[in-house]
């Protein structure tokens, strides 16, 4: 069994069925995606994951612990870490304070894992007493990863964190999530760009109207013909 | 219009309703006096045409507008400046000075505005502008002190134009059109609370200058004795045909009396059945313009326009779609809402008689139009109708209710006790607690109101 | 020509007429506008209520003022309703907090639009508490500060300083700038440096990213009650010791309060007072009659025969308004850039 695990999801907003027994999963020190056309469910096996949306059918589990029935808040506080797609900081707070509301739930001493965020991007300490509106596109992902991880999570979820950026910023992102992956989390994200994040991935899925369509490593799936013909552009 | 007829008739929950409110006023009248439940029936139905008002702007577009006593209040201006005779003597002393003055104002603003736009050196705009002022002020107040000062007891202002009364209904539209339009141009399209802020704001002001401007509507020295559309109490009184009306109708009862007490009931009848009957007069007119503004709003809801207005304010997706466009027609509907309060207003002076201004208390009032919208349903125009009636009866009638209540509990009291005595001092102000907690209850518990809308596209 | 003594004694006039006032009035405004504001960052509506709200808190404070001086409980100096303050505060917290719960809370947790439903409700709001205030102490004017008026008076500072023009420090005035500096303090302390204010800021500038945080709503809007009790019963307090309770003219704070905020930016703190205190100079400047300030700078040949006022009294309220249509043609973010579109 997986570290983390969504088993054949069903899911629906309001009477709009969007997910029909979809899985997906990843281990610690892995990177899983989540690809696949417009209007997939790719975003609502995030929300279902995190509990922000409600499951009919399927489960959830953590670690081989069935978590389908807690809070978002709850999930945070067990080791999920999400960062949004857009959204994604406080902009009218500064880096370190953004950093200090990602550990807010924590009771213990925060300094250590702050220190921590700013050693993987060092950039973030140089500008931690600057807002996050006034950072770069780039920086203000960091800020929002570095949020993210003050809960010292082992799942970090992601929701098209190169949606909008350029080539180049995207690049620094991929490699700033292949930092987080190396630190041991568990990482798994949504992402457009299917051939660039199929490139670095460890393991992906293709959804397609909410169903698994194709399951893989991220070679695998680059290399099948089928895949590269419907969802790469040839 | 015999489609929505129809609708409405089948509507069986509104024809109940409807028909407990008649039984209600029918009880006031043969308990109370008859001219009470007309009294009541008259300012239900100005209510109604303000609440028809509100409910296009807030059911129709969700615009919210809290200075509903301010565009009543240039309604009511409208009035006296339509159909009160000019005062000759003011005009002369003082109306073209003030003429000038008003020139010299709006020369100065519009000057401004044209030298913004040609991005001329802020500060020397704001010299202008400000010469301007100083000038125009100076002007203003000599012409102002001398208008006022032409027999203050009685006239002190310019008067009106003498008139039919019947045109400044219409002309109240229009000027409240027009401050409307300014505002809107304004804040529309910001957020929403600065409609209803600056809606507050320039209500506040309309009053401040009614109540302040003796020369232009004699501010707190009130206009009496506005001219009337429908006759006197005492015209009719002495006329031959009303007398013989009211001897033929109670004509078994007067058969049993002698000569001279034949007269004296019959006088005591014909001096009732007099205000009765002005007010039934009323009563007609008032029905008159609110059936024709229900119809023709109807129909607007009906056009394709009005399809496109539901469409922008159902439909999120729709409205952004449309960008831009959004912001027009907000402004065409809350034009609309507030001429239309505008006639209201002006109809509620006619209606009194007389115009004084401290009679708008600009949050108190607004604030029950408000309640008459969403507790007969905002969106739904026989809705307002119908809280316009409910609210205005509580009102009334909760006064009453108060004192009664208090009777009751005087029962239980020693007479002359002073906590007694300051309940009833100040038992009407739970009213205003009363109307809040209604508010409050329908917003939480039946959103939707008596008469939910039924064009609501889900 | 005028004399160096002439234009001292006119800045003596200026201080005594405009400046002072101007200071405490702008001081009691951005008490209230900072408690606009923190409705606004955290609830996201426009709080109609506050005016309404500032006579209820200043009742409690003359009522609990009222039995303690009928009980000889008073201090020397200062005006009672000073140490009726707290208790005052604590009645006002419950009736907010009561408010939240029987009305705002079920908004927030079905997510109304909770601009226009916040409004609406505000308004009822506004009217049951102006109703409760008006059926207890009734509707007209009262005074109730007690103690010494001055601290020092007119009299006192010219036979000090053998000036013609006196200034006068009222003890209402001394205590409005004191204590508004203050909780300004507190304030902008409590957000800036501690984590229950620092989970406030967060949750209003991205709610969602604050749940996600693990930043309990239910807690922030608490606080925020809390908060806008302190500030609330604060500045009614205040400007009832300076210009009398009358819980009409408090109603109608509600204009002068909203300009500040806008004119200030919707949703800045710091927007807020420097509204505040340009719309109450606005008002005392514009409505000051320059008469005797001219005649003290002018020569002979050139003093004014008429008041030199650039607006009328009456129109006071209007300034206000008047600032904010001009901040919204030529600025609408307000002076401190503030949300000016919906769900921004």
């Amino acid at each position: 069994m997986a570290y983390l695990e969504g088993k054949n999801l069903v899911a629906s907003y309001g009477v709009v069925p969007i997910l029909h027994e979809c899985s997906v999963e990843v281990e610690k020190g892995e990177l899983a995606v989540i690809v696949g056309p417009n209007g997939a469910g790719k975003s609502t096996v995030m929300r279902v994951l995190l509990g922000m949306l409600e499951a009919t059918a399927g489960s959830v589990t953590l670690d081989g612990k069935d978590i389908s029935m807690l809070s978002t808040q709850d999930r945070i506080s067990k080791g999920l870490a999400f960062v949004p797609q857009t959204k994604n900081v406080f902009p009218s707070m500064t880096v370190e304070e953004n950093l200090q509301m990602g550990g807010f739930i924590r009771k213990d001493d925060i300094s250590k894992t702050i220190e921590e965020v700013y050693e993987l991007f060092p950039i973030l300490y140089e500008k931690r007493k600057q807002l996050a509106v006034q950072l770069s596109g780039g920086q203000r992902q960091q800020v929002a990863f570095g949020r993210a991880m003050m809960t010292k999570p082992s799942v970090m979820l992601l929701d098209e964190p190169t949606a909008g950026v350029s080539p180049i910023v995207m690049d620094e992102i991929f490699s700033n999530i292949l930092d987080v992956r190396n630190a041991g989390m568990a990482v798994l994200m949504v992402e457009q760009n299917a051939q660039q994040a199929l490139n670095i991935a460890d393991k992906g899925f293709v959804l397609v109207s909410g169903r698994n369509e194709h399951t893989g490593t991220g070679k695998d799936l680059i290399n099948d013909p089928e895949v590269r013909k419907k969802f790469l552009g040839g | 219009m015999v489609n929505n007829m129809k609708t409405f008739f089948q509507d069986k929950k509104a024809v109940a309703y409807f028909t407990i409110m008649a039984v209600v006023l029918i009880f006031v009248g043969l308990n109370q006096s008859w001219a009470l439940a007309l009294g009541i029936i008259n300012m239900s139905l100005i209510s109604a045409i303000m609440a028809l008002g509100v409910n296009i702007q807030w059911g129709y577009a969700g615009l919210m507008n809290v200075g509903i006593m301010g565009f009543a209040a240039l309604g009511g201006v409208s009035v006296v400046l339509i159909a009160q005779q000019p005062v000759a003597e003011a005009v002369d002393a003082g109306g073209i000075k003030m003429f000038i003055a008003l020139i010299m104002g709006a020369a100065t603003i519009t000057l401004g505005i044209l030298l913004n736009r040609r991005g001329i050196n802020k500060w020397l705009i704001t010299a202008i502008v400000v010469t301007g002022y100083l000038f125009t002020r100076y002007y203003f107040s000599e012409a102002a002190d001398i208008i006022e000062k032409v027999d203050p007891a009685i006239t002190g202002y310019l008067g009106g134009f003498g008139l039919p009364i019947a045109f400044s209904w219409i002309v109240g539209g229009v000027i409240a059109a027009g401050a409307a339009w300014w505002v809107g141009k304004i804040t529309l399209g910001l957020r929403t609370d600065y409609l209803a802020i600056a809606t507050l704001g320039i209500s506040e002001i309309i009053l401040y200058v009614i109540k302040n401007e003796d020369w232009f509507v004699r501010g707190l020295k009130n206009v009496y004795g506005l001219p009337r559309p429908v006759p006197y109490e005492v015209d009719m009184q002495q006329s031959e045909w009303f007398q013989n009306f009211i001897a033929w109708i109670h004509r078994s009862e007067l058969q049993l009396l002698s000569q001279s007490d034949q007269i004296e009931k019959l006088t005591d009848y014909v001096r009732e059945a007099a205000v009765v009957f002005v007010k039934l007069c009323y009563s007609g007119l008032f029905i008159a313009i609110l059936v024709s503004l229900i119809v023709l709003s109807n129909l607007a809801l009906n056009s394709p326009w009005g399809r496109k207005v539901r469409a922008i304010r159902d439909n999120e997706v729709a409205a952004s779609a449309m960008g831009k466009d959004i912001k027009s027609q907000h402004l065409q509907i809350f034009v609309l809402g507030s001429a239309i309060v505008g006639v209201a207003g002006a109809l509620l002076v006619t209606y009194d008689g007389i115009f004084i201004p401290t009679a708008y208390m600009p949050l108190r009032f607004t604030f029950l139009i408000w309640v008459m919208v969403i507790l007969g349903g905002s969106g739904n125009n026989m809705g307002s109708v119908l809280g316009a009636f409910i609210i205005w009866f509580i009102w009334i009638q909760s006064g009453p209710m108060g004192l009664w209540f208090v009777e009751m509990l005087s029962n239980n009291m020693a007479e002359g006790s002073s906590s007694l005595e300051f309940i009833e001092d100040r038992v009407h102000y739970l009213r205003l607690v009363f109307m809040g907690a209604i508010l409050l209850l329908i917003m939480r518990f039946s959103p939707s109101g008596l008469l939910p809308e039924k064009n609501k596209q889900l | 020509m005028s004399d160096s003594i002439d234009i001292i004694n006119a800045f003596a006039l200026l201080t005594n007429f405009v400046i002072l006032p101007a200071l405490s009035y702008g001081s009691q405004l951005a008490l209230g506008a900072l408690a606009v504001t923190l409705v606004y960052s955290i609830l996201r509506f426009s709080n109609f209520a506050q005016g309404d709200s500032m006579a209820f808190g200043t009742m409690l404070v003359i009522l609990i003022s009222g039995y303690m001086i009928s009980k000889g409980w008073t201090i020397t100096g200062f005006p009672t309703a000073i140490l009726a303050i707290p208790l005052a505060l604590i009645g006002m917290a419950i009736y907010l907090l009561l408010m939240d719960r029987l009305v705002y809370r079920h908004y927030r947790k079905i997510k109304a639009k909770q601009n226009i439903i916040g409004i609406t409700a505000s308004i009822g709001v506004m009217f049951i508490t102006g109703g409760i205030v008006r059926f207890i102490l009734g509707a007209s004017a009262q005074r109730f500060g007690d103690g010494e008026r001055f601290i020092f008076s007119v009299r006192e500072f010219k036979a000090f300083t053998g000036l013609e023009q006196g200034i006068a420090f009222k003890t209402s005035q001394f205590l409005t700038i004191s204590l508004a500096i203050l909780l300004v303090a507190f304030l902008f302390y409590f957000l800036q440096k501690t984590k229950t204010g620092k989970a406030m800021r967060a949750y209003s500038d991205n709610t969602e990213l604050a749940l996600l945080s693990g930043i309990d709503p239910d807690k922030v809007v608490q606080i925020t009650w809390l908060l806008v009790a302190l500030f609330t019963t604060i500045a009614g307090t205040l400007y009832g010791l300076d210009k009398g309770f009358a819980p009409q003219q408090y109603h109608l704070l509600l204009l002068p309060i909203f300009a500040s905020v806008i004119v200030g930016g919707i949703g800045s703190p710091i927007g807020a007072i420097a509204g505040a205190f340009l719309v109450a100079f606005s008002e005392i400047l514009l409505t000051y009659a320059y008469k005797k300030f001219l005649i003290y700078l002018l020569p002979l040949s050139m003093h004014p025969s008429s008041l030199v006022q650039l607006i009328g009294t009456e129109y006071k309220y209007a300034i206000s308004f008047v600032i904010l249509v001009i901040v919204l043609l030529i600025r609408p973010t307000g002076i401190f850039k503030g949300k000016v579109i919906d769900g921004e």
